[in-house]
């Protein structure tokens, strides 16, 4: 065990000693490492932040139940112990339909236009914040709410929820797709990387081989310098990330006041920051494992 | 105990290095190969580390038929050889000492008995001393001597060296095949592929002659 744990701690420092070796090359790949993961990451901390807006912005999705023009007190309180024992409600609230007369009455201009009306035209009502604001359970609720009696509409508030649900959705796919074609650029830099260094210890591999090497042994630092390069490159692009959030925390905040809004800008949480470092290392483990079997499949 | 029996290496369309060669070497053997340049005698070495394979006939080591053996076997029938090549394939951005460690850290030896073993190898070819110069700041009589320290530092039990002395002068070379000597005296058994003989006559060793390919009795 102690072999097997001195073998891997020499391949890692011999790793860190190649990238040690050549500071300006290593510098320059990490930053093309960083800055093509950045736009992802990045992408990331503003669907993450978007959500978060979302989420403050005190619109949870509703459903109104009206009620028929004949319901009476029975028929309400039926109603509440049916909307009060179902799970899927997280919230309700009864609208008298003497109370929505006198909203509406204190409204500017209506005053005039329901005192010329025979009698009260607004139906009781019910405004019920459902615990699952999926637009298929928000549907499904609705559906079930048509059935009961005495309900003469039911309205659902879900068109916003659907927009915003479609929204993040494209938003998580273009992360995607942009973190895949991003990713191929940073396999593509480690497989140079790694050839290139390959070739310059060819004769070590040469010899290492003659001496009883196997490949686990041969190939071993050159993952790690591929995993390394690729986790420090996450790890400039979570810097550059930080730095793109700072810079725009205030803009974003002035631009939400403007909207009677709050919203500070979150940099990435740490379950991104944690994925987007081990996507990054894994990428560059891929791309020297990749250039490994293109270089180092030699009958030697 | 190593042994050819017809061993055949060819390349194609037309070359022949080896041609139904068979002998064998006991162990603790001290075997001179020798023969004209291009005879086959580096060929030989290069059968019996399994650097190459036979084109007809079988190369047993250790009753070990390594002309067939698969790929992810051969690196552990190399840490039983102990190789010095022609060209020493030192590696001269690494010290003395960094260089007779290779061969003990792709074997998995716990640092602190490898480094006693490097000591001991430095020993034996009298560089001690020299354990942080680089290759670059020895003479060539010291090169090999590295090369040898590398190649037994694993304590193999076969030595496989292709023509040691050659580059070196003649007091240089003496000390060089006194080493030799020594290693088969502990048991060590050491085949030398090489044109000049006469530097380890003293020793008597059993002598293969090569021509073309074959063994002139």
């Amino acid at each position: 065990m102690n072999a097997w744990l001195a073998q891997h701690f020499r391949a890692l420092a011999w790793a860190l000693s190649r990238l040690a070796a050549a500071p300006v090359n290593t510098l320059l790949s990490l930053l093309a490492v960083g800055i093509a993961l950045a736009l992802p990451a990045g992408g990331q901390m503003l669907l993450g932040n978007a959500l978060q807006i979302a989420r403050n912005a005190n619109a949870a999705p509703q459903v109104s139940l009206f009620l028929a023009l004949d319901a009476d007190r029975k028929a309400v309180d039926d109603i509440t112990t049916r909307l009060k024992n179902n799970p899927q409600v997280k919230e309700l609230r009864y609208i008298p339909r003497s109370e929505a007369l006198k909203r509406f009455q204190a409204r500017e201009g209506l005053a005039e236009l329901l005192a010329a009306l025979p009698s009260n035209p607004f139906p009781d009502a019910f405004v019920v914040t459902p615990r699952n604001a999926d637009p298929t359970a928000m549907d499904a609720l609705r559906d079930e709410f048509r059935q009961w009696p005495k309900v003469e509409h039911v309205q659902l508030d879900s068109a916003w929820v659907r927009r915003l649900d479609a929204l993040l959705r494209l938003g998580r796919t273009s992360v995607v797709v942009l973190a895949a074609l991003l990713g191929l650029g940073l396999v593509a830099i480690t497989f140079t990387t790694i050839r290139l260094q390959v070739v310059s210890q060819r004769a070590e591999i040469e010899l290492s081989r003659l001496l009883g090497a196997t490949d686990a042994f041969i190939c071993r630092p050159f993952y790690y310098f591929g995993a390394v390069q690729g986790l420090l490159g996450g790890a400039v692009a979570w810097l550059i990330v930080l730095a793109v959030t700072l810079a725009l925390r205030a803009p974003v905040a002035e631009l939400a006041a403007l909207y009677h809004a709050s919203a500070a800008l979150q940099p990435l949480g740490v379950p991104d920051s944690l994925l987007l470092l081990a996507f990054a290392a894994g990428l560059g483990w891929l791309g020297a494992a990749l250039s490994l079997g293109r270089h180092l499949r030699e009958p030697v | 105990m190593i042994r050819f029996e017809q061993v055949s290496r060819r390349y194609p369309p037309a070359g022949v290095a080896l041609d139904g060669l068979s002998f064998s070497v006991a162990p603790g053997e001290l075997v001179l190969i020798t023969g004209h340049s291009g005879a086959g005698k580096t060929t030989v070495l290069k059968l019996i580390a399994a650097i190459e394979r036979p084109s007809a006939g079988a190369v047993l080591v250790g009753g070990q038929d390594v002309g067939h053996l698969k790929r992810p076997a051969i690196p552990f029938l190399r840490r039983n050889l102990g190789l010095i090549f022609q060209d020493q394939k030192l590696l001269f951005d690494r010290s003395v000492f960094e260089n007779i460690m290779l061969p003990l850290a792709i074997a998995g030896f716990p640092p602190k008995e490898a480094a006693g073993r490097v000591r001991a190898a430095l020993d034996k070819v009298g560089l001690r001393g020299r354990e942080r110069a680089l290759p670059v700041a020895l003479s060539g009589g010291e090169q090999q001597r590295l090369a040898i320290a590398r190649a037994v530092v694993g304590r193999p039990g076969i030595l496989l060296a292709d023509e040691p002395t050659a580059h070196l002068d003649p007091d240089t070379a003496g000390e060089v095949a006194a080493i030799f000597r020594d290693f088969q005296q502990v048991g060590v058994t050491v085949l030398i592929a090489t044109c000049d003989d006469t530097l380890f006559a003293p020793f008597a060793p059993r002598r293969l002659v090569l021509d073309h390919g074959k063994l002139i009795p």
